[in-house]
């Protein structure tokens, strides 16, 4: 422990604690720019300089320990004055056409100049009018917004491991862009879009696609299916002020009809039915491995892991589970099983999903598969922050609306489904489903605790009917290399895998916190909207995929068995390696 | 023996270059002496000093003669070169001044000749730390010493080195930073030039002081000679059981890499370079912890200058004491300094801590060169300041130069006179630091940008006169928030002119006048009349025509096509041009 003051008053830390954490316990708050709880400081900014009794240097309270009997000022004239000022240096490189900014009301940038009450530029400015770089379709580069904090680089880099964002050039003219200046879509990016959820000024930030969803609302002749994706019930509230990890699932259907849209689905069916095909899957090759279907199985919902895996790790395409994801899978049961069910031209069907997620913009014209019933499975997707937008400028008062059911018969879901939104969830309910087929018996737990929480690699095994079964569960693509390898070198030495099943989200706490979700993520929000994906499975009165009427009602009707002729063309992909280089 | 050398050098601007007849004259003279075998007469291209009639240095460390004639030349062979006595009456007086305890090989023997500097106690030090002392021991004889860091801050070397030693840890790394990169400083790469191993020797006895194995020289690439010359001295060194496995016999291992800086300024901030090692971005991290805790590849790590490892061998081998009796109170033993601008006698020099800027100028450098007053004098580069002239006599060291809002720094110092302008001189070193900075961190990579953009608008007469609070607004920010030494002290030159020469900041925003004559858009030119003989230099001169007028009539310039290059002042020989 260390003893010090700070503002003169007495704050006792553990060793190592920086000056902004100990400050934070004696209630003050120092202003900060640069620093993300995710990350570590690359004290880039210099807003939050504090004094030091004795030294004539200031310090970073973002990064510097605090030190036995430290005499801290936080404010004073001076110290008020040095931080207007660098924040003054950064405005006059920063557009500020705050009105016409995607981060308008959202801005970290902005909140400080109002904060500080600058009301005029103080320095000239001198901008460089580098282009915007929409190339990958679902994230946004806008270089002269950026105030290269560099939390972008370091996400991409030490988080994701993707090395697609780092800086270029030097000093005054230092700019955030793939290495070599190439096109982000041209780059490793991955789509994670964990670099636009991150970024404090509007410098990166989703491809917005309101528009094309209000034109497709209002064009006669269009049938508009919506479905929602597990994570966004428990984080669309936080834009209009609750907290996180409140569940707002049937208020969401409600909305969407107010929005206009012919049929609310949920992607939590889709999980429903990945599941039945997934434990299928996984089930065929735990009872019978082969080097063609190897173990262990890894998880494919995520799309910037596919793309991820495509590109770096493609010696594991054999592992991959073949399932499309969620959303995909009731894209396309859409515009096949239910228009046939309910006599629509799919033609007509315009298929939207509301996703945490920046990559699903890119999944869903990913192969041609994507468009496996002859029509496109899912049109449009949408992340969460679009949404909100959308729900804003439809003037629904969000919160007041009552609750809605989903409309059947691609609506209705279990426990199982809607924790695919947290990591370790699809593993999870993979393995209620897995259980039951394995041993043909209703299990007498359906909780698998060590899939859950925020560790970045969860290791464990279970019995299942006197087998083990080694699960990993990894999430953040910097973690995803450790699992591999741990496969690979067992492979390598001849040893059993010390995995059967795998599960791999690209974004550190699973879709909860994607890449789309409302900004100012961090682990102790991943773990709130976490507990409300987990409080929502237990108030499911069925909590297991196979168990789910309507889908056990679609392979009756439609698909017949899991992995069927007509699931396998319509549900399954294949994927091929397309290296690239990194680092 | 070493074989003694007398360079010549006939320095005289005006006539033709007699240093070959001279060279001839005393060679004759010395065959025929005594001493004939044991001296040798070189040629010099450059010796130092500048127009200063024909010029002698003896080598090694004996006096340069000035202003020898011909007459002369049988005393110095009879005084000097055989009696070994110094002829008071030609003696440089600056010579007198210095004392080269880091320069002490250099020139004087042949640098990729480990023998030669066998020779002169090389790699005793070694020897002696490795038998005769325990790390601990020789971190002690370092702390007697007060030998302090030469790259610029001054931290005390076996301050740096006891912390290294003791964090726990079986691997840990010794940098020697060659990364100079201040304009006009050549410290360094004169040193790694003139006697790489005595940096080389510096460096495996401070990696057995801090219990290290492996060290890196990080030099920047525009030094082929240094990198050549340390790459030899590292193989030599290694023939001779100086480097690798067992060194010497002892159960001490050292080994030495080459890595090379792309020339980034910030490079040679610890943790930029640390960066750069490792094959990154070479920007600066926030401190701590310090590279001595974790460094390079995450491991404790000492980084040194090549200056101060150059003291290294000195201190080991006449001990802490000795060194420890040489400077001033809190700065000890010498500093060599790139005298250069306006001074009469440019080159390095190396003195004692304490002697004052007037007596480096004035003694050594021989004073300004034009022989007008001198304005100032700039020291530590673009992270230093300028001294004025009431001020030259404060002694030199690390805390004296702070004091007057300057720093050592490396060791540049340029001397101005009154042809200097003091804004311009801003610009220049804020120019340097915006290609320099490494644009991590906001003050730095915008306060730079500004405080240049608000310097160039001054030079151009479009300054305001809200624009000196704004240049300290920015420069206290900068110091106060940027996150590395670059940062904090690249508004140094821009501080200390308006500390100093304030008037002439006002005279250019108010008045619109350059009294130095630097700041072409500020200056007019016009043809006095009543000089002008009529001679059309000017009007055949001008590069733009913009001097109208014949014989007849006359010539005028017109103001609005002139672009204030000069030329017409220059070639006008009447002096019937006035610049105003």
């Amino acid at each position: 422990m260390v003893r010090a003051t700070i503002n003169g008053k007495v704050v006792e830390v553990e060793k190592g604690t920086t000056i902004l954490d100990a400050a934070n316990q004696v209630q003050v708050k120092i202003p900060t720019l640069c620093k993300h709880p995710d990350l570590i400081s690359s004290a880039a900014c210099g807003i939050c300089i504090v004094k030091v009794k004795g030294s004539s240097k200031m310090l970073r309270a973002c990064c510097t320990p605090l030190d036995n009997a430290m005499e801290i000022i936080t404010h004073d004239p001076e110290i008020v004055s040095i931080r207007r000022t660098v924040l003054e240096l950064i405005l006059s490189k920063h557009p500020n056409d705050c009105l016409k900014c995607g981060r308008n009301n959202n801005c970290e940038l902005q909140r400080l100049a109002a904060d500080f009450g600058i009301r005029e530029e103080l320095f000239p400015k001198y901008l460089k009018d580098i282009p915007k770089d929409e190339s990958t379709g679902s994230i946004v580069l806008e270089p002269p917004k950026c105030i290269l904090c560099g939390r972008c680089v370091q996400v991409c880099q030490q988080m994701q491991d993707v090395w697609a964002l780092s800086f270029l050039e030097r000093g005054f003219d230092t700019r955030i862009s793939p290495a070599g200046d190439i096109k982000l879509g041209d780059s490793p990016c991955v789509r994670c879009g964990q670099c636009s959820a991150h970024c404090p000024t509007g410098a990166i930030f989703e491809q917005d696609d309101t528009a094309r969803v209000w034109e497709a609302l209002q064009k006669p002749g269009n049938y508009c299916v919506v479905q929602i994706a597990p994570a966004v019930r428990v984080s669309i509230g936080e834009a209009f002020g609750f907290k996180p990890g409140e569940n707002f699932t049937r208020r969401l259907y409600a909305l969407l009809r107010r929005l206009g849209f012919a049929a609310v689905f949920d992607t939590n069916f889709g999980a429903d039915v990945t599941i039945i095909e997934e434990a299928s899957e996984f089930v065929e090759r735990f009872k019978n491995p082969s080097p063609e279907r190897p173990l262990p199985l890894i998880t494919t919902c995520c799309p910037s892991w596919v793309d991820f895996m495509e590109k770096f790790h493609h010696d594991m395409i054999p592992h991959f589970s073949s399932c499309k994801s969620p959303h995909q899978i009731l894209g396309v049961l859409s515009k096949t099983y239910y228009a046939s069910k309910y006599n629509l031209d799919p033609a007509r069907i315009v298929m939207v999903s509301i996703m945490p997620c920046t990559a699903k913009k890119y999944e869903i014209t990913r192969t041609d598969e994507m468009f496996a019933s002859g029509f496109q499975d899912i049109d449009i997707v949408l992340t969460t922050r679009e949404l909100a937008r959308m729900i804003k400028q439809a003037g629904v008062d969000f919160p007041a609306l009552p609750d809605e059911d989903p409309d059947h018969i691609l609506g209705d879901y279990t426990g199982a489904g809607v924790i695919f939104g947290a990591t370790g969830g699809v593993m999870e309910a993979a393995l209620r489903t897995a259980c039951f087929y394995i041993t043909g018996q209703k299990l007498d737990r359906l909780e698998f605790s060590e899939t859950r929480g925020l560790k970045g690699v969860k290791e464990s095994s279970i019995e299942i009917a006197g087998n083990r079964v080694g699960i990993a569960v990894a999430h953040g693509l910097s973690n995803v290399e450790y699992v591999l390898n741990q496969v690979r070198e067992a492979v390598k030495a001849g040893r059993p895998v010390p995995y059967h099943f795998v599960e791999v989200m690209a974004c550190p706490g699973g879709c909860v916190g994607g890449g789309g979700q409302p900004y100012g993520v961090t682990d102790e929000r991943r773990s709130k909207m976490s507990r409300g994906l987990y409080e929502d499975d237990l108030n499911q009165p069925i909590r297991s995929s196979h168990e789910n009427p309507q889908v056990q009602q679609l392979y009756r009707e439609f698909l017949g068995e899991p992995r069927s002729e007509k699931s396998e063309s319509l549900l399954h992909v294949h994927y091929k390696a397309r290296p690239q280089y990194r680092k | 023996m070493d074989k003694k050398y007398i360079l010549v050098k006939d320095t005289r601007r005006a006539g033709s270059n007699q240093t070959e007849h001279f060279a001839g004259l005393l060679a004759a003279k010395i065959q025929a002496s005594p001493a004939a075998e044991a001296v040798q007469v070189v040629r010099a291209a450059d010796i130092g000093f500048y127009d200063q009639g024909l010029v002698l240095k003896f080598l090694p460390g004996g006096p340069v003669y000035l202003n020898v004639s011909e007459a002369d030349l049988d005393r110095v062979v009879r005084e000097t070169v055989v009696g070994g006595r110094v002829l008071e009456d030609l003696a440089a007086a600056g010579t007198a001044r210095q004392l080269r305890v880091v320069l002490r090989n250099c020139g004087v023997i042949n640098p990729e000749n480990l023998e030669e500097y066998i020779r002169r106690d090389g790699y005793r030090a070694l020897s002696r730390a490795l038998f005769e002392y325990t790390p601990d021991k020789v971190i002690e004889e370092f702390k007697k010493s007060g030998l302090r860091g030469r790259g610029g801050a001054g931290y005390p070397t076996w301050l740096k080195w006891h912390l290294t030693r003791s964090v726990p840890g079986a691997e840990k790394y010794v940098i020697c930073n060659a990364d100079e990169g201040d304009p006009g400083a050549y410290m360094d790469r004169s040193i790694l030039e003139g006697d790489p191993h005595s940096v080389l020797e510096g460096m495996i006895i401070a990696g057995y002081a801090i219990g290290a194995n492996h060290g890196y020289f990080y030099i920047r690439a525009e030094y082929p000679l240094a990198i050549e010359r340390i790459g030899k001295a590292i193989e030599q060194a290694r023939e001779r059981g100086l480097l690798g496995t067992g060194i010497l016999g002892s159960d001490f291992n050292f080994e030495v890499d080459i890595r090379l800086g792309a020339g980034a300024f910030v490079c040679g901030e610890e943790t930029a370079l640390i960066a750069s090692i490792e094959g990154k971005r070479g920007t600066p991290r926030p401190r701590p912890p310090y590279p001595s805790v974790s460094g390079l590849w995450g491991k404790p790590t000492s980084i040194n200058n090549v200056e101060t490892f150059a003291n290294v061998p000195v201190v080991m081998t006449r001990g802490g004491d000795w060194f420890a009796g040489i400077g001033t109170e809190k700065s000890k033993g010498t500093k060599v300094f790139a005298v250069t601008g306006k001074v009469k006698n440019s080159g390095l020099v190396e003195v004692p801590m304490g002697v004052t800027l007037r007596q480096i100028v004035f003694d050594i450098g021989g004073g300004v060169r034009s022989g007008k007053k001198i304005k100032a004098v700039q020291t530590g580069g673009p992270s230093g300041g300028v001294i004025p002239e009431d001020r030259l006599d404060t002694p030199v060291d690390y805390e004296n130069l702070q004091k007057l809002g300057s720093i050592m720094g490396s060791g540049g110092m340029i001397v101005m006179d009154e042809d200097d302008c003091m804004v311009d001189i801003a610009k220049f070193y804020l120019g340097f630091c915006v290609e320099e900075s490494c644009g991590k961190c906001a003050p730095c990579r915008i306060g730079t940008y500004q405080l240049l953009k608000i310097l160039e608008r001054i030079s151009e007469g479009e300054g305001r006169s809200e624009d000196l609070d704004r240049l300290r607004l920015i420069a206290q920010a900068m110091q106060k928030a940027s996150l590395c030494g670059l940062g904090q002290t690249a508004s140094n030159p821009v501080l200390s002119t308006l500390n100093y020469f304030e008037t002439e900041y006002r005279e250019h925003i108010q008045a619109k006048r350059c009294r130095s004559f630097k700041c072409r858009d500020l200056l007019t030119y016009s043809i006095i009349q009543s000089k002008c003989k009529r001679c059309r230099q000017c009007f055949l001169n001008c590069p733009v025509q913009a001097i109208s007028g014949d014989r007849e009539v006359g010539f005028y310039i017109q103001l609005d096509k002139c672009i204030k290059c000069g030329k017409c002042f220059e070639v006008c020989k009447f002096n019937a041009i006035a610049r105003e």
